[in-house]
């Protein structure tokens, strides 16, 4: 028998307490036809032979420990402390179930209720949901719901500056969903341009601050372009609401967009975690579980998950979202994290991330006509474009050199301007910096 | 009985807040300050941000050592929460999840940087195909009901090309009711289908749905809720393909027959596969999970972009491909569930793999015989990994399944998925997965056998239930209620 399974004593203990002879006459149900032979896989594995086969996976790929990384794009490396994943190791977190029954999940229950708060307090929003799987499906649940509370409008007004994935993932959603989306271009200043849009027409006004450029927008435009639509902020590097004033506070309806800066690995692109905040009039329609306060039977406080009559194994068919898992784990994770930095690490972080930024930026600078700023006369948190016809080649150059220096635009979205989009955070030093720039005089 | 431990209550993180506390320290910043007034907007920037707390180190750690301990968790015992599959999840898989070759990689980094992630992902799909029988297979979707949506999305796709506009996908009653949800996200109605008396696929009302030309797809779950195998799903799939139709295998219930019997024979034109429930990735309280689709080949044009494809020798992310539904998500999926998973397979092998289904089975059948003599079984035909039983005997008492299920918990026991499948009046869905001992699976009996006997004596003392949990019963009305979904200082509890 299998190290993971009883053994062949149970086995035997049970097949005579059936009365059976074989486990194969539990398996009588399914007809012959549909069996299988062998499975064409390897036999049974030690556990240092399955270490050994995919270490060396893990050994073929580059990581950012090997050399500075510059690397954004919707998914940024910021310090991850210590007590993160010693929370996230402990068994009673990472090994239990959806808190169906809130008597033995009080410990999910809670610090689900505090990451809710946190996201409230981030985004100026008054209630948030326990997460969605990452920023691009949080973007599609906010238009969803604008679209429930527009029921007579089906075009939705959305920025062509969205992190492309994003976007994408929008128009794979609004297609099933009969939804037109108008995507709005962006101006020579970065920024979503606002000029002649039509809100009366759209369910929701979708921009993204900082934006794909890691240009911030103009949140207080946006919000009185949108009129009568919802006005939707998405954020993707959630570090940057530890020093930009976030939608919630100019009247916007939704803020959302994923927390995997705060604190979670890159992991090649998930799992992250998404998150949603929005008004609370719209509660009704929002996607997503909730956690809220309540007491017990002898009155002490607790928590519990509520109003699931939005929800798919209540609602099923008129559900206001198909999700059922979300990224409970992962929002534990930021929530331990946001939990470390606290009131003045939350600034600093930021402020830190934003001031390195400039520095690299200011360096350059220097360089000129060879590597433009796209957008140098705008306002970026900590990331920025670098305008260079063949992105790719040159950063396969500065690999050479030991640096990860960014992503190659055209990796993303072929409607980009070419060029690559460097991002910098706290983790990045000083030294970093100058070898980039450094790196880039000489190969330029 | 278990005993309450050494518990103590703990206020929410922001209560716990002292001024001047610091959790964490930043390196010294090695830059100079910017001007904030020339470098951001002047609307844009804020103070530090209003309500965040300030704890040290030792605060954050206590906190949420403390809030696990309040977590019943499958590595404390019997998990039978059915149709969850609440299985062991591995030590090594999280260790391997973990290495900075896997964990430190960025989705974006160049192909020739990350050859090992790419090839990690396209052996997962050789043996989720080697498993399936499928054409083909995309590993993005993020959960199992995001699974289904994908699924749901290239059958629309498929027809579409086709010039059909389709609009009815026909749905047991005994689903899982994210498969409505998603077939109404991906535009399509769904029609409900009432179960035979044996609480199986009706073929004949099938047939008599078929007629109208207008089904997109039959969505179900093998074997089903009720952990009985659908005997005519071979039939099922061959009389929608007749009619130009889809079969949409949910695959939560993948874990009762791999190795065994495949869903490619079955017909499936595609598959969601919940890793946690099969591959024994952890489920986080939560989550993530990760829902990859298997598909065949009539649906194998649609899938969503990238694939990682694979050619002399290099692996590569194939974003060109033009009939396809498009993006489902960022990247390319929760990467970290696909190391576990792939972790997982290599561990069990082929023979590992059938073996856990056949325990899978097997256990579920001993509490099946075991149990019935006290709690009514809801259907009577033969059972796979999990089983359906009721309270039809414990009523006249007052007592409902949602008391049994609480003062489970009293004896030291999750509870079983109670009210569902919605075919099942008062249901307690049992499944012990292939991870339980017969001596865990014995006391599991024997607790739900004294509360059997409680019933019937002391029926208070279950409609009370919880007494020994870190909280007692919860009012769940007064939460839908009176909501209070953030801590605000005002209205601080405590």
């Amino acid at each position: 028998m299998h190290r993971y399974q009883p053994g062949t004593g149970d086995r035997q203990r049970i097949l005579e307490f059936l009365g059976l002879g074989s486990v194969e006459e539990l398996f009588t149900p399914i007809p012959q036809e549909l069996r299988i032979g062998e499975l064409p896989l390897p036999s049974a594995m030690a556990e240092e032979e399955v270490r050994r086969i995919l270490g060396e996976m893990a050994k073929r790929n580059v990581t950012a420990e090997e050399m500075p990384s510059f690397l954004g794009a919707g998914v940024y490396r910021h310090v991850v402390p210590a007590v993160m994943d010693a929370v996230l190791s402990r068994a009673e977190f990472f090994t239990a179930y959806t808190p169906y029954q809130p008597e033995v999940s009080q410990g999910t229950l809670q610090a689900i209720f505090e990451f809710q708060t946190y996201v409230c307090l981030l985004t100026e929003m008054p209630i948030a949901n326990a997460s969605l799987y990452d920023g691009a499906t949080a973007t599609v649940e906010a238009v969803l719901m604008a679209a429930r509370l527009r029921p007579d409008k089906r075009r939705v007004l959305v920025s062509r500056a969205l992190h492309p994935h994003s976007l994408a993932t929008l128009r794979t959603y609004a297609a099933a969903a009969g939804l037109e989306l108008l995507e709005l271009p962006w101006g020579e200043d970065g920024r979503t341009q606002l000029d002649g849009v039509r809100p009366d027409e759209a369910v929701a006004l979708v921009v993204q601050s900082p934006n794909v450029f890691g240009v911030v927008e103009d949140l207080p435009g946006v919000k009185a372009a949108a009129g009568e639509a919802l006005a939707v902020q998405v954020v993707s590097e959630a570090t940057s609401l530890g020093l930009l004033a976030p939608g919630g506070r100019f009247g916007f309806d939704v803020v959302c967009g994923d927390m995997q800066a705060f604190g979670l690995p890159a992991s090649f692109g998930g799992p992250h975690v998404g998150f949603f905040a929005t008004r609370k009039e719209y509660l009704r329609q929002m996607p997503g579980r909730l956690v809220g306060e309540t007491v017990d039977a002898d009155g002490q406080r607790a928590y519990v998950l509520t109003l699931s009559t939005r929800e798919q194994h209540i609602r099923r068919a008129k559900a206001t979202s198909n999700i059922c898992t979300n990224h409970s784990l992962m929002a534990l994770a930021v929530t331990v994290v946001l939990s470390l930095l606290g009131k003045r690490g939350v600034r600093e972080l930021a402020l830190a991330s934003h001031a390195k930024a400039e520095y690299l930026k200011g360096l350059l600078r220097e360089l000129g006509d060879k590597l433009p700023l796209a957008f140098p006369q705008s306002s970026t948190y900590n990331e920025f474009l670098l305008l260079h016809p063949e992105p790719e080649r040159l950063l396969a150059t500065l690999a050479q050199e030991g640096i990860l220096a960014g992503v190659a635009t055209p990796r993303l979205a072929s409607y980009l301007p070419a060029g690559i989009l460097v991002a910098v955070t706290e983790k990045n030093t000083r030294e970093e910096c100058d070898r980039l720039a450094a790196a880039l005089r000489r190969v330029l | 009985m278990k005993a309450r431990t050494l518990r103590q209550r703990e206020k929410l993180v922001f209560e716990r807040s002292k001024p001047g506390a610091v959790g964490y320290q930043l390196p010294k910043l090695d830059v100079p300050l910017p001007d904030l007034q020339a470098t951001l907007p002047p609307t844009g920037v804020r103070e530090e941000v209003a309500g965040l707390p300030e704890l040290s180190e030792v605060d954050v750690v206590r906190h949420f050592h403390r809030l696990s301990q309040w977590n019943y968790s499958v590595d404390e015992g019997l998990y039978p929460l059915g149709s969850c599959t609440m299985k062991y999840n591995p030590r090594i898989n999280e260790e391997l999840a973990r290495l900075p070759g896997f964990a430190q990689v960025h989705p974006l980094q160049p192909e020739e940087q990350v050859q090992g992630a790419l090839q990690l992902m396209w052996e997962l799909e050789q043996a989720l195909l080697a498993i399936t029988g499928m054409a083909r297979v995309t590993l993005q979707p993020a959960a199992g009901a995001h699974g289904e949506l994908t699924g749901m999305l290239m059958i629309r796709k498929a027809l579409q090309e086709r010039g059909e506009a389709r609009r009815t996908v026909l749905i047991p009653d005994s689903a899982h009711g994210t498969n409505p949800a998603s077939a109404v996200f991906a535009g399509f109605t769904v029609k409900e289908l009432a179960s035979t008396s044996a609480g199986t696929l009706d073929l004949a009302a099938l047939e008599r749905e078929l007629a109208s030309g207008d089904v997109a797809a039959l969505m179900i779950t093998v074997p089903n809720t009720l952990g009985v195998f659908e005997p005519e799903i071979r039939r099922a799939a061959d009389l929608l393909h007749e009619k130009g139709a889809f079969l949409y295998m949910d695959g939560a219930n993948l874990n009762a027959f791999v190795g065994i019997a495949s869903p490619g024979k079955m017909g499936a034109d595609a598959l969601h596969i919940n890793l946690h429930k099969t591959f024994s990735t952890p489920h986080g309280g939560g989550g993530p999970g990760a829902g990859p689709v298997a598909v065949s080949s009539r649906l194998e044009p649609y899938l969503p972009v990238p694939v990682v494809e694979k050619r002399d020798g290099k692996f590569f992310l194939d974003e060109n491909r033009p009939s396809s539904i498009g993006r489902v998500r960022s990247f390319y999926g929760n990467f970290g569930m696909l190391v576990r998973a792939m972790a997982y397979i290599l561990s069990l092998g082929r023979d590992g793999l059938r073996a856990m289904a056949e325990a899978a089975v097997l256990n579920a059948n001993y509490l099946r015989k075991a149990l019935s003599p006290y709690y009514h079984l809801a259907y009577e035909s033969p059972t796979l990994h999990e089983v359906v039983f009721d309270d039809a005997w414990q009523k006249s008492a007052g007592v409902n399944n949602m008391d049994i299920a609480k003062r489970l918990l009293d004896y030291g026991f999750h509870a079983p998925t109670v009210s569902f499948p919605l075919v099942v009046h008062g249901a307690l869905m049992v499944e012990p997965t292939d991870s339980e001992s017969l001596e865990e699976l014995e006391a599991f009996v024997q607790a739900m056998a004294a509360i059997a006997q409680e019933a019937k004596e002391n029926p208070e003392l279950l409609k009370t239930a919880p007494h020994t949990t870190p909280v007692r019963r919860l009012d769940e009305v007064r939460a839908a209620r009176r909501l209070v979904l953030r801590y605000e200082p005002q209205s601080s509890g405590e």
